[in-house]
């Protein structure tokens, strides 16, 4: 009974904070209700025996996503008001309120529940039971070089994705850096000897921390996208301090750091087609060692993007 | 603990798709049409893995958790772009629309209507 109570609740609540969030008049408070949503989120995949990405949800999905969107609106609002010379918001809600604008919200509005129970009927009527593919995942695991499943989907048996996945992060913080300078919010760490001596404490942790994630990815829930979604946290608190502009200044190291995560899947598959006749197909008995050195590079790289993103552009002195 | 009922979860991923979609086209600003997306995505999360809770034999389905792991940080990095972008829209918007003849709107926020670099 307790646990089909906290289904339900818990359903109800992500729901509802959805929609909140979507549509609350007050923008700011809509970003907060989005990041509650994504700790929500994350106790839902816990419910659904999905651990893996309950790690990540916390960190990313709702941490890093709403620290982003927090200081986008910030910038926003800031360029609001001076641009109109009036309170920020006014551009804020929906459509304006004349009858044929509501009216095509009320269409609109219908339309999206027949898709919700055009959706509903279909997904319903599948079968209460699926086969899924983890009999042949559990079957190839002893192959693969890790014992924690999901690391060995992610790093053997559809290795080519996260490959192509750690492209499209390059890709990302190229087009960001494209777009626009980033801004420095860093806090001034003379006036704040707390905060300072506070990260000197938490910033080494974080990194231990990553590293621990990376390690147990192998056996447990972890691995190169929860160690580097702590690494990208360390680095967003680096650089709201301040602490992070010397790590900055080298830009060269930066540079690497971003590209290497490619750079070693790359060659680690390339090598690996030479060597077995099979793209990032490792050879037999060495693959727990290849998915190790292929995660560090990755860390390293998914960690320094994920955290740059929050600069919102390339950095740069002014 | 027993496991979820997949189906609960499965409306509540649909559901949250919809409630994105809607307020995808509803809202017009950009920062809450990007929240939309980042929802419709969330929803897809959710009914995706509450699928993968169905073949349950001894665990769930490993290979949707390994996609919906890369999706999440894949729509982080679609967010971060995607707010980059709304920045230089709204820009360019602010230098379009107002001449604003005593308040230049690239003056006062430091924050650059950009250089052309």
């Amino acid at each position: 009974m307790i646990p089909q109570l906290l289904d339900g609740t818990l359903v109800l609540v992500v729901v509802a904070l959805a929609w909140r969030a979507l549509n609350d008049r007050d923008l700011f408070r809509g970003v907060i209700e989005f990041i509650a949503l994504g700790l929500l989120l994350a106790m839902a995949w816990l419910r659904l025996r999905a651990p893996d990405l309950a790690l990540a949800e916390a960190a990313v999905g709702s941490g890093l996503t709403g620290a982003l969107i927090l200081s986008a609106l910030v910038r926003m609002r800031r360029r609001e008001q001076a641009a109109a010379g009036q309170p920020a918001g006014v551009a804020t809600g929906p459509w304006a309120k004349d009858r044929a604008k509501n009216f095509s919200r009320v269409l609109l509005g219908a339309l999206s529940v027949a898709m919700l129970g055009t959706l509903a009927w279909a997904a319903l009527s599948l079968p209460a039971k699926a086969r899924g593919l983890t009999a042949e995942a559990l079957a190839r695991l002893p192959d693969s070089g890790v014992t924690n499943p999901v690391t060995a989907v992610l790093l053997n048996f559809r290795a080519y994705d996260t490959l192509l996945e750690i492209g499209v992060l390059l890709l990302a913080i190229v087009g960001v850096w494209a777009l626009r300078r980033g801004e420095w919010p860093a806090a001034d760490l003379r006036e704040r000897p707390l905060l300072l001596s506070l990260l000197r404490w938490v910033l080494p942790l974080l990194a231990v921390g990553a590293g621990y994630l990376l390690w147990i990815g192998a056996s447990a829930p972890g691995g190169a996208f929860q160690g580097g979604a702590l690494l990208a946290g360390a680095l967003v608190l680096a650089l709201l301090s301040g602490l992070g502009r010397r790590l900055l200044r080298r830009g060269r190291l930066v540079r690497t750091g971003l590209t290497i995560g490619v750079l070693v899947f790359g060659v680690a598959g390339a090598v690996a087609l030479g060597w077995t006749g099979g793209l990032l197909q490792y050879p037999t008995g060495q693959a727990g060692a290849w998915i190790l050195v292929i995660e560090a590079a990755a860390l390293v790289s998914i960690g320094l993007t994920l955290g740059l993103l929050y600069l919102g552009g390339r950095p740069g002195e002014k | 603990m027993p496991d979820a009922d997949p189906r609960l979860y499965l409306l509540a991923g649909l559901a949250l798709f919809a409630i994105g979609f809607y307020s995808l086209v509803v809202q017009t600003h950009l920062l809450r049409r990007i929240m939309a997306l980042n929802v419709m995505g969330s929803g897809v999360f959710l009914a995706f893995l509450a699928l993968a809770l169905k073949a349950a034999a001894p665990m769930p389905d490993p290979v949707p958790h390994a996609m919906v792991l890369t999706g999440i940080v894949v729509a982080v990095c679609a967010t971060g772009l995607a707010l980059a972008l709304a920045d230089r829209v709204q820009a360019l918007e602010a230098n379009e629309e107002t001449p604003a003849p005593e308040e230049p709107p690239s003056a006062e926020t430091g924050s650059e209507p950009e250089d052309a670099g």
